[in-house]
């Protein structure tokens, strides 16, 4: 363990909660999520390079309920990760670190990850489902 | 740094800085997360193409070489973005040095593996082999 004789900040529970805490944990949630559900396209792709029958069950799999739970979850962390990120990098610029555009910007990523979610889904669902 | 050392600090620290490795990792994420914002749109619209698609349709569409050639720079991209995304996880929050050094290694190997893989099977798909 790390030495812990310095002074430590006090338990997150004392926190009041802000959506920039959220915004910064679920950051990284979602980054790990996606390092695994890079598996998922490496799997598609296996699969398709495997041939006909392999690529069929893929989609049997994919399609099934427990798939497309996966499917979901794997898109928004996806959709999360892509608009907190696009806000990372205008921040790096240097821009955006005044409180009232840090915490509007913060609920913009989480919206803007809900909006393109249900987009997609809406799009899918009038498609017929995934496969 | 010694009494009698007569270089300016600044010089020790430009370039390198104290972690040796300057801001090399900071600057590659970044890069990477640049070229997945299109990467990864690129990737979830073609996705969205091929619902429904069955095994010849979708294989055509892999197999083009534009798609091919752009799925392979996304797989390739995803792997090192996330290798690097890992590493500052595990650096952050793995305190035992033994599992900390253990898991970046093994993040790292997994990470070239998959991207290795995902390179191959494109590779299969396009050239039909």
């Amino acid at each position: 363990m790390a030495d812990t004789r310095r002074p430590l900040s006090p338990h997150l529970q004392v926190y009041r909660w802000q959506v920039q805490m959220a915004s910064s944990i679920v950051h990284r949630v979602t980054g790990v999520a996606l390092a695994f559900g890079t598996l998922l396209v490496l799997w598609g792709l296996l699969e398709l390079a495997g041939g006909e029958r392999s690529f069929d069950q893929f989609k049997i799999c994919i399609g099934s309920p427990a798939g497309m739970l996966l499917l979901f979850g794997w898109s928004w962390a996806l959709f999360y990760h892509l608009c907190n990120g696009i806000r990372h990098l205008i921040q790096d610029t240097g821009a955006g670190y005044e409180i009232r555009q840090f915490v509007r910007s913060s609920w913009l990523s989480v919206i803007g990850s809900v909006v393109l979610t249900v987009l997609v889904w809406a799009y899918v669902l009038m498609a017929g489902g995934v496969a | 740094m010694s009494a009698n050392e007569l270089r300016d600090p600044l010089k020790a620290a430009r370039g390198l800085g104290s972690a040796q490795s300057g801001v090399g990792h900071w600057w590659t994420q970044r890069i990477t997360a640049v070229a997945l914002v299109v990467l990864g749109i690129w990737f979830v619209i073609l996705v969205l193409g091929l619902l429904h698609a069955d095994y010849a349709t979708a294989h055509y569409t892999v197999g083009r070489p534009w798609n091919a050639v752009l799925l392979i720079a996304f797989a390739i991209t995803a792997f090192w973005h996330a290798a690097l995304g890992l590493q500052v996880v595990i650096e952050d929050y793995v305190h035992t040095r033994w599992r900390e050094i253990s898991l970046l290694v093994l993040v790292k190997f997994l990470a070239v593996l998959g991207a290795l893989v995902s390179v191959l099977a494109v590779l299969r798909i396009a050239l039909g082999v």
